[in-house]
């Protein structure tokens, strides 16, 4: 079967690097991509060389050095054989989308299980073959060997240029973690000399023959269409080659990706009137007044409003969680070509398989005449850009007959993209006289809809066809509690609209929600004048979790007292801040503790340190584990100190990193990680979860150092500021 | 294309052609020469994502237009400073140090570190933080790029 796969070439044609993808064949030819078999997951070669067929993708996570070890592992097999192919829907498995934390957890797992079967088949192979029982074998190197020693016979040899046509097995047996060689250690990323040296391909140097450049031109305002384009405005422009409208889809196609820029920088056109956002200043009032469609409710324990009421002392806050934008570092870029009927798209997107579905029903086509194949674009932290990308190639290659490369400006990123929506969330909660907590009730208003489909901007604009829900993600979980209150309601005011198209940013939902329960809970152990871990441990019943809890407080050397901090003269305020969570209360265990100052006169938040204790069960790979987690530490301490999209009433106003400013190198954090392996337990999701606790863990800090609560991310020295006056 | 400009890229002659005198050097690297090393990021000059030297500075070359440049001007990119095989100091530090997330800011981080070693051999940690101010990342890979542009120093 080695000749159907498909392997990408560089050639090195007119100067330029050319990725020519070889043409797979389809019908009884076609490799089996079916999610049941292990044909789809993997194949060996004559000469023993795996190759790895997944559908979850390297975001830039280092998930691809994670599968390929867990593969290798499982199989027996060096590293250096086993190369992964992701997220092609010709040849890899549809294995949902590469969102949730859901990479190892799901979609390492069922490669960890095909390599089992597989495993489990060579040595029946090697049995029958060598007329001995499989006891008496085993599996080292790429080779079936007699336990007793002698020559054993290479996979390659055994499966040969066949497939293994089985199915998954959930019964194959798994290696015993105690015998992990690969499993478990911190093998260099495979990507990264490629990466640090500029031989790399991502998404926005993949160039196919013949391809042209394309712009696209976007709406002034969100919802404007387009009355008149004037073509002659652009005529001038060397290597013009078309204005391309559809509806109000309007893109520039040039030779040359200068001119492409050129051509959208020049062109006139006239659009309608459009002013159908909420007035920023009133976001939380325009937010509070939508229409509420449904309530789910996420935790009932005992009878919240009665126990409120007849609490000794009762508390109630609000908090608010801004709309935040992606950002990643390289703007959206696609290429696309439609050949003989057949659309072949090159992605970063995060989801090839239903992304395929979708330009395939915008276009009009059957599925089966759309391939999209994965090309990594620089580091996606969920629904972005890059699908919509896509959907602008796609469409630009039926309507021009050529290969169509489309590379989104750093305004249209910022702009078009889908947004992290707004979050609100109001809490009341009673102590008794003692101090304990007994009721806790929560309200979250958030849009309605989940994980799904994203409708293309493309399709929008130019009236084709496109789904018509929302997807903001799973943004309901983690609104219920870890914690074991006697009396909890927490509901979720699910909304029927919200001002800009919707999407997961990181860790969604979880997030803002644990940013408002951890914050509200600090409040609570302040009013009860109690020291804010001690509060968090008489509620906490989870023994994993108490030991999570017991290991942060001896990484932070936390010192038990109540917040604030007493006593601190001068114009810099320290202090300290405690989050935790069990992420969406069925996996991986995070807590976090965050050290910050405040410059009083300035407003500013310097967060210093940030120390985390995480467990997500069996860990593939400890430093992949720690550069995911600290790159979600430092992301989110962006996110919270400084990050809000900015809106008039038609468009997005912060459309680059002047008006929607990140973390710098100056102000970024140290982080200090303690990673609880449990090499026999299932491996959980990390992508995501360190994260949710970063906001509360702030919040809390700048409570500790100066006794004012910021319930507004994000913090920026005004806000802090004014919090401060307000004392 | 109207235009012609020799450069010295890389330690090659090569010529680049551009109808527009104000198409950034990025272009020229990217969409001519085929060079991955520089990077779109922004396109505004905020980012540094495609950050390359020229004449030994580090220069911004989505806005630096190709008529700012006189013929015979060296210019470095990534893939000049070292390969895989022979990488760079700064480049086996970004290995050693895993320093990568994405990988896509990275280019502008070893550039401008580059640059930054070469008039300032031994930096203090602030130093590094300070000559990086102006360089973005999104994944959060601060603490590992500072790290691995302090372990270039010493080595
Ligand atoms: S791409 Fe040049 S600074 Fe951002
Ligand atoms: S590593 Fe992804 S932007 Fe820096």
């Amino acid at each position: 079967m080695n000749q159907m796969l498909s392997r990408r070439t560089l050639l090195q044609a007119a100067g330029a690097l050319v990725v020519s993808f070889t043409l797979v064949p389809r019908g009884a030819d076609a490799k089996t991509v079916a999610a049941d078999e292990v044909d789809a997951f993997l194949a060996i070669d004559t000469q023993g060389l795996v190759t790895v067929y997944s559908g979850k993708v390297d975001l830039g996570t280092g998930v691809r050095t994670a599968l390929t070890q867990i593969a290798a592992e499982e199989l027996d097999v060096p590293l250096a054989r086993v190369n992964v192919i992701e997220g092609d829907t010709a040849l890899t498995p549809d294995q949902g989308p590469t969102y949730g934390s859901l990479s190892i957890q799901n979609g390492g797992m069922q490669i960890r299980r095909a390599a089992a079967t597989a495993r489990a088949a060579l040595l029946r192979l090697a049995a029958a073959r060598l007329g001995v029982s499989e006891a008496d074998l085993l599996t080292a190197d790429g080779a079936v060997r007699p336990r007793a020693g002698g020559e054993g016979i290479g996979y390659g040899a055994l499966i040969g240029a066949g497939g293994f046509a089985l199915k998954l097995d959930k019964d194959a047996p798994a290696k015993s973690p105690d015998s992990y060689r690969v499993v478990g250690t911190s093998v260099a990323r495979l990507d990264i000399p490629d990466k640090v040296t500029g031989r790399f391909t991502f998404m926005q140097d993949v160039r196919v023959d013949g391809m042209v450049h394309a712009r696209v031109v976007r709406p002034p305002a969100l919802g404007a269409t387009l009355l008149e384009v004037d073509e002659t405005s652009v005529q001038a422009i060397p290597g013009m080659i078309k204005v391309v409208r559809v509806g109000s889809f309007l893109a520039i196609v040039a030779e040359s990706e200068w001119g492409a820029i050129r051509g959208a920088r020049a062109l006139k056109a006239r659009w309608s009137d459009w002013q159908g956002l909420p007035e920023q200043a009133r976001l939380w009032e325009h937010v509070r007044a939508t229409k509420v469609v449904k309530d789910d409710v996420t935790s009932d324990v005992g009878n919240a409003p009665a126990a409120l009421a007849a609490g000794a002392k009762r508390l109630a806050a609000t908090y608010d969680f801004p709309i935040h934008t992606h950002g990643s570092i390289g703007p959206s870029c696609a290429v696309a070509e439609l050949r003989d009927g057949r659309l072949t798209v090159w992605t970063a997107s995060q989801m090839t398989h239903a992304l395929r579905k979708q330009i395939a029903a915008m276009l009009g086509m059957k599925p089966d005449d759309v391939r999209c194949i994965y090309v990594e674009g620089a580091g996606c932290y969920g629904r972005n850009g890059h699908e919509d990308a896509a959907g602008d190639a796609a469409l630009l290659a039926r309507e021009t007959g050529r290969p169509v490369r489309v590379q989104w400006s750093r305004a249209d990123e910022h702009g078009w993209d889908p947004k992290g929506p707004p979050t609100l969330i109001d809490l009341e909660a009673a102590l008794d006289a003692d101090g304990n907590v007994t009721a806790w009730h929560s309200n979250f208003f958030v849009p309605q809809g989940a994980a799904g489909n994203v409708p293309l901007v493309a399709a929008d604009l130019a009236g084709l066809t496109h789904e018509t829900a929302m997807a903001p993600g799973n943004i309901i979980q983690n609104s219920a509690l870890p914690y074991a209150f006697p009396a909890i309601r927490t509901v979720c005011h699910r909304l029927e609209t919200t001002p800009f198209r919707p999407s997961w940013i990181r860790t969604p939902g979880r997030m803002q929600n644990t940013y408002a329960n951890e914050c509200f809970l600090d409040e609570l152990a302040a009013a009860a004048g109690a020291d804010a871990i001690a509060l968090r441990r008489r509620y906490l019943k989870d023994p994993r979790g108490l030991e999570l809890i017991e290991r942060l407080v001896a990484l932070s050397k936390w010192q038990p007292r109540p917040s604030p901090a007493r006593g601190q003269a001068g114009a810099i305020q320290r202090g300290r801040g405690v989050s935790y969570v069990k992420y969406e209360l069925v996996r991986t265990y995070i807590g976090a503790v965050a050290e910050v100052e405040v410059d009083r006169a300035s407003g500013r938040i310097h967060v210093a340190r940030v120390f985390v204790a995480h467990d997500c069960g069996q860990i593939i790979n400890p430093d992949g584990l720690r550069n995911q987690i600290e790159g979600n530490v430092i992301q989110t301490v962006s996110r919270v100190l400084k990050e809000e999209l900015t809106f008039d009433r038609g468009a997005v106003t912060s459309l680059d990193w002047a008006s929607y400013p990140i973390l710098t190198f100056p102000e970024a954090p140290e982080v200090v990680i303690d990673l609880i392996d449990r090499p026999a337990e299932k491996p959980w999701g990390a992508g995501e979860p360190s994260a949710a606790v970063i906001p509360a863990a702030i919040s809390n800090a700048v409570f500790d150092a100066t006794g004012v609560r910021l319930r507004s991310v994000p913090f920026t020295p005004a806000r802090v500021k004014s919090a401060l006056g307000t004392i | 294309m109207a235009n012609t400009l020799a450069l010295r890229v890389n330690g090659r002659d090569v010529e680049v052609h551009f109808d527009d005198p104000d198409m950034p050097l990025l272009y020229a690297l990217r969409d001519e020469l085929g060079l991955h090393g520089p990077r779109f990021g922004c396109g505004l000059g905020q980012c540094g994502a495609c950050t390359v030297h020229v004449d030994g500075k580090p220069a911004r070359a989505c806005i630096t237009p190709v008529s700012a440049l006189a013929a015979g001007q060296s210019v470095l990119t990534l893939e000049g400073l070292g390969t895989p095989e022979r990488p760079h100091k700064i480049q086996q530090a970004f290995i050693d140090e895993q320093a990568v997330q994405c990988g896509y800011c990275i280019n502008g981080m070893i550039m401008q570190s580059a640059a930054l070693l070469e008039t300032q051999p031994s930096p203090s940690e602030s130093d590094i933080r300070a000559a990086l101010a102006q360089n973005l990342c999104r994944c959060g890979t601060h603490q590992r790029i500072v790290r691995a542009v302090a372990r270039a120093a010493r080595a």
